[in-house]
């Protein structure tokens, strides 16, 4: 091939006049049939590229038939062809030529592969909308019927997603035709073909005209609804809140209700799962007089199903339910024909069912008023409180704030507490990691002395939980505390604790304390960051561990812009200077991506940087965590002794690690620069425009 | 009453360890165990409170002018449901009914004559009422059944007898198609064949012996019954990805398939070619493959024009992340090339022997070592020495390769084998591939850094296309400024 001859003979300007720009479009239809699906799948991509590089003109009469011949690919590329195409009309000369990327289309839209089918049908409906209505009736509407009546099901299921685009332009005789051939996909021998139908019936039926809908689409919901597959049945439901909205109460009551009656106690829980999936929908869709005659006993009717999926589904609906109610008699309806129930499933025998009743439930408070949320959701809100399932505690806790408005959190902190405690020490992390979440709302809600109390050990205890998740996000939590309760809180009861762990013989909480500072540092502002926090940093760029050291180097460039020019200049920069020369190459090239972030602040402080210091050498000063401090910091005794032990602990540490290399993780994963090959090899141009001008041409001919 | 507890104690162990799933994603949410460790149907909840059942005398003890009447109301009696899921209600009921359907079942098989027209309507109807029910909701629906245990059927203790009933009456020499076809119809067949999506082996497998006697005895119900597994199949592949009586399905139409007339109906080749091939794609391949493969080599023995494009299916189907996968396709390739006629080997060799030297090369060395294997099939073998000018220079690269870089010892041992059987084939080839080879290599890295040329041009060219549009828009702008200031 003529794409790979030619060596190099330095850079070309790409592009130099038009005809060169094309030469790499010709390599790129050359690469949409290699071998390797993934450069096939790249030129695809850029198809956009080429039919612009290629003119309207070359591409319609060139690159779509050529396009519409590589439909026997893999799925994947057709994918990707099927996305490009929806957005190509500009590129084959506005809508006047839209209709030239209808056979593509087409045949894509008759492929085997779902997805693929779904994203030609997406483009179809794209592009419709740019046909005018001549081209539309020429060309799409013909495609349509096409599809239609197809012989393999799949194009047949492809037309169904059509016909309500083109149905609102077409002129009345063409209207009549489309609504015939979806009346007779409805009626499919093949059950896929009736789901595709059923799934768009509500979405047809909306741009019908009303006359059409009462006499032509209510006959398909009904028989949709009772067609012998429930999965056609179940997807009628969905069809059913749109053609509610369309008709008026006395249609709806004699066209609808029955069917919709017949669904809420269909023998398939499938069907009686979608309705109460769709519970609000259909309740905006009927209106609340047929809400309170049908929807509320079919609601109770579900609540109480034989299976638990039913009954999930409809708890979750709860809220919703009661929200959307007329206000006037709303609070004796809920409370004489829903609670009842609701009291029911808060002992169900299936935690799903209670736990979906958990995280809505909360919210009926708002609507029900202190009195009644004292004296009726309460000691449910208790009981749940108790539950045996994790998930339901934990939902009704994150909805506090919801009851807190109404009544107080009070009402609820006697019980509230052990169920916390219990949740912050529960076995899977998940669980944990949810309770931390609510940590600061709890917090907010309950107070800083009730905080400071009972809750303020178990946030300082995740720092320590042997899951990093559950570390991280502690680490975040204490900010947010912070943020809450004020520096003063911060410097009294988390920031010590928080330090002392510097010194931990173990260096994963040793870093935990670098993690809290880069967190807690801008909440605590400059004076607790330089007097408190960046001596033990620096403290820290001794470590033997080199994740400590780079993350050492990572906590300096985070901090920086908290601190005044002076700590940077005398204190963070000779640090970072010295982790610069560091044996471990991760941490060297930390320490230079922080030096070079505080050097760029130290200009930005219009402070004459001394950038010509001299980098202390390796192996000097290696006691440099015995380096005087700031005035009024740690007596030398404490000091040292902290030291001592830091050595001996490190003394040990490194014995574990050494060798192993177990304690670096890569933390560069991502970095391009680091990547080695990449940055270095700069092919030489291989590609010779001048010389293959010629050859090229005759070349681009034949691929296309 | 001793059988009337469905057996728990299995399933209750894998409770435990699902209990350890987190529950907190959507998924894992469904996943967690529920309460029931067994499943009853949909079906109880309508039902209020039900009459008693009361024994009817014995059949062999009624004279036979009785017989027949007392069959009947023993067959009406036993379409009378009960709640398995609450195991104390109902205990002399179940009793009873469990004793009528023993006695029934013995009734039929070992009496000539019982099976009148009159007692078939009778029958079919306690056999529906008893099987076709809606199947609850699954406990699991990520189901593995390599590693979980599947829920079982509550109230098997009567469904089983139920079944037993009625494999005996369609086995009976007395039974009649053609006054059975009446009440055996579509209908019928359709709601037995969704009673195959059963999470219990147990009834499938019962299921599945009942299918296989319908599809022989019913011959007006064979293209409805081949439709509507087409049907099944194609939801599974393309909609739910979840139907549990796959491999049953496939059971069923590999016997099927071999009772094909021939030359094949183009419906037939659609079904080999729209459903069995794309049906590789599913996630859980594994619990029909041996079936699927079954079905596929099956076809191609009766048809081998079939081969091509079934060879070119699977090889647009192979998987890309699921070695495991690639392992059951080696192995359908094996079966296939067992089979192939010599002529439609030259057809699909080069394609296939890329996709086997890919494989070969896998880091994963079940994969690799599955398709060296094919070296130890002396059929293939041959294959390839007839055809060693064209598959030579498609396998040595890679097995070169190998043979240098392979972590796994065991597969560098194997590649050396192949590599020795190749040499020997065609030593000059060999010897001149081993020359090429280094040049080969060099000349794909050039054509891989001309590729990267390439990208980074077109990069440049969109960036320069995208600086023009600008500047045009500006001028654009800039003109339509000036005039409107005129």
């Amino acid at each position: 091939m003529a794409g790979a001859a030619g060596p190099g003979t330095g850079p070309v300007a790409a592009g130099g006049d038009g005809d060169d720009s094309l030469y790499p479009i010709a390599v790129l239809i050359d690469e949409l049939r290699n071998e390797d699906v993934q450069l096939r799948l790249n030129s695809i991509k850029k198809l956009s590229t080429i039919a612009l590089a290629l003119g309207v003109e070359r591409t319609r009469t060139e690159l779509l038939p050529f396009l519409t011949d590589t439909i026997y690919d893999e799925d994947e590329v057709l994918l990707a062809l099927a996305e490009q195409l929806g957005n190509f009309t500009g590129l084959v000369g506005g809508p006047d030529f839209a209709h030239c990327l209808l056979p593509p289309l087409e045949s894509l839209a008759t492929v085997e592969e779902t997805v693929v089918r779904d994203k030609a049908v997406e483009s179809l409906r794209q592009i419709s909308q740019e046909h005018t209505p001549i081209a539309l009736e020429a060309h799409f509407v013909p495609l349509v019927k096409r599809l239609a009546s197809g012989d393999w099901f799949t194009s047949r299921t492809s037309a169904c997603g059509l016909f309500s685009v083109c149905y609102p332009r077409a002129s009345n005789a063409v209207k009549a035709e489309i609504r015939q051939h979806f009346r007779s996909l409805c009626s499919d021998d093949t059950p896929m073909v009736r789901r595709a139908a059923a799934s768009k019936l509500g979405e047809f039926a909306k741009v019908l005209e009303l006359d059409s809908v009462k006499s032509e689409i209510v006959p398909l919901f009904t028989n949709l609804a009772s067609d012998e597959q429930d999965s056609v049945r179940l997807l009628a439901v969905e069809a059913c809140v749109s053609i509610a909205q369309l008709l008026s109460q006395e249609d709806l009551e004699a066209l609808v209700m029955p069917t919709l009656r017949q669904a809420a106690e269909d023998k398939s829980w499938r069907v009686r799962y979608m309705v109460a999936d769709k519970f609000s929908e259909l309740q905006k869709a009927v209106g609340p007089k047929i809400t309170l005659n049908d929807l509320i006993p079919a609601f109770q009717n579900l609540l109480k199903d034989c299976e638990a999926e039913v009954r999930a589904a409809a708890a979750h609906k709860v809220k919703e339910l009661c929200e959307n109610l007329p206000p006037e008699g709303r609070e004796t309806i809920i409370m004489n024909q829903i609670l009842p129930f609701i009291k029911e499933l808060v002992s169900d025998t299936n935690q799903h069912v209670k736990s979906a009743l958990a995280s809505v439930i909360m919210g009926l408070s708002t609507i029900l008023g202190k009195e009644n949320t004292i004296e009726h959701l309460l000691p449910l809100f208790l009981a749940q409180l108790k539950d045996e399932c994790p998930e339901v505690r934990l939902n009704i806790i994150s909805n506090l704030d919801c009851v807190n408005e109404v009544i107080g959190i009070r009402q609820l902190s006697q019980s509230l507490l052990p169920a916390i405690v219990e949740l912050a020490e529960d076995a899977k992390w998940r669980v944990r990691l949810a309770i931390i979440e609510y940590m600061p709302l709890l917090a907010g809600q309950l107070g800083v002395q009730f905080f400071d109390e009972k809750l303020n050990s178990l946030c300082m205890a995740w720092l320590v939980d042997h899951v990093y998740a559950i570390r991280e996000a502690a680490t975040n939590n204490l900010m947010k505390l912070v943020k809450k309760f004020g520096t003063e809180w911060a410097q009294n009861t988390i920031v010590p604790k928080v330090l002392v762990m510097a010194s931990d013989p173990n260096y994963l909480h040793r870093m935990t304390t670098l993690f809290c500072i880069n967190a807690l540092s801008e909440a605590c502002g400059q004076e607790i960051t330089t007097k408190q926090m960046l001596p033990i940093v620096l403290k820290m760029a001794g470590d033997q561990v080199a994740n400590v050291r780079f993350n050492v180097a990572k906590s300096l460039q985070k901090i920086g812009p908290i601190l005044d020019t002076d700590a940077l200049q005398e204190e963070v920069k000779p640090i970072l200077q010295k982790l610069g020369q560091d044996e471990d190459v991760d941490v060297k090239y930390f320490a230079q991506e922080a030096l070079s972030a505080v050097a760029q602040r130290l200009r930005k402080l219009d402070f004459p940087a001394k950038d010509s210091e001299e980098p202390s050498a390796p192996g000097a000063d290696k006691n440099h965590f015995l380096r005087p401090r700031g005035p009024g910091e740690d007596t030398g005794k404490a000091h040292t002794e902290r030291a001592a032990r830091v050595v001996s602990e490190e003394a040990v540490e490194a014995a574990r690690f050494r060798g192993t290399d177990a304690a670096k993780v890569s933390p560069r994963t991502g970095t391009p620069q680091l990547l080695p090959g990449a940055r270095a090899v700069r092919a030489p141009s291989v590609l010779s425009l001048e010389e293959e001008e010629c050859g090229r041409e005759s070349w681009r001919m034949n691929f296309l | 009453m001793s059988s009337s507890s469905p057996p728990v104690g299995a399933a209750s162990a894998a409770i435990s360890a699902s209990e350890k799933v987190d529950g907190f994603t959507r998924k894992s949410v469904r996943k967690a165990q529920r309460q029931k460790r067994s499943q009853g149907s949909s079906q109880f909840r309508s039902q209020g409170s039900q009459a008693e059942l009361h024994p009817l005398p014995q059949l062999k003890d009624a004279t036979s002018n009785e017989q027949q009447e007392l069959f009947c109301q023993k067959l009406q009696q036993c379409c009378i449901l009960f709640d398995f899921m609450d195991s104390v209600s109902d205990l002399k009921s179940k009793e009873i009914k469990r004793a009528t359907l023993n006695e029934l079942v013995e009734y039929v098989s070992t009496n000539r004559g019982v099976i009148v027209e009159s007692a078939y309507s009778d029958i079919v109807k306690m056999i529906s009422a008893n099987i076709f029910r809606t199947l609850p909701p699954s406990d699991n629906p990520d189901f593995d059944p390599e590693e979980d245990e599947p829920t079982l059927e509550a109230s098997w203790p009567h469904i089983q007898l139920v079944y037993e009933f009625f494999l005996r009456f369609l086995e009976s020499p007395d039974f009649q198609p053609s006054i059975a076809k009446r009440y055996i119809d579509q209908k019928f067949v359709q709601q037995l064949l969704e009673l195959f999506d059963s999470e219990d082996p147990r009834e499938r497998d019962f299921l599945k012996t009942v299918l296989h006697r319908i599809y022989g005895k019913f011959l007006g119900l064979r293209a409805f019954i081949r439709k509507q597994i087409n049907n099944i199949f194609l939801r599974f592949i393309y909609e739910t990805e979840h139907f549990n009586g796959v491999a049953e399905l496939l059971e069923i139409l590999g016997s099927i398939i071999n009772g094909f007339a021939l030359p094949l109906k183009a419906e037939h080749k659609q079904f080999l070619m729209k459903v069995l091939i794309p049906m590789h794609t599913a996630k859980g391949l594994a619990l029909f493959h041996a079936q699927l493969a079954y079905c596929v080599v099956q076809f191609l023995e009766k048809d081998t024009t079939l081969t091509e494009p079934v060879i070119r299916g699977l090889l647009k189907f192979w998987p890309k992340t699921c070695s495991q996968k690639e392992v059951m396709f080696l192995g359908e390739i094996e079966e296939i090339l067992d089979v192939i006629e010599p002529t439609q080997f030259k057809k699909i060799e080069e394609p296939l022997f890329k996709q086997i030297s890919k494989c070969v090369s896998s880091s994963h060395f079940q994969v690799a070592e599955r398709a060296l294997y094919f070296w130890n099939n002396e059929y293939i073998l041959s294959l390839i020495e007839e055809n060693i000018d064209k598959i030579l220079p498609i396998m040595f690269g890679s097995l070169y390769k190998i043979s240098k870089e392979h972590w796994n010892p065991t597969i560098v041992a194997l590649v050396y084998n192949v590599l020795k059987t190749l040499m020997e084939m065609n030593g000059k080839l060999f010897d001149d591939l081993t020359g090429s080879y280094k040049a080969e290599r060099q000349r794909e890295k050039k054509k891989e850094l001309e590729r990267e040329e390439l990208w980074k041009k077109l990069e440049e060219l969109k960036l320069k296309k995208a600086l023009e549009k600008q500047n045009s828009a500006y001028n654009m702008h800039s003109i339509l400024s000036n005039t409107s200031d005129e």
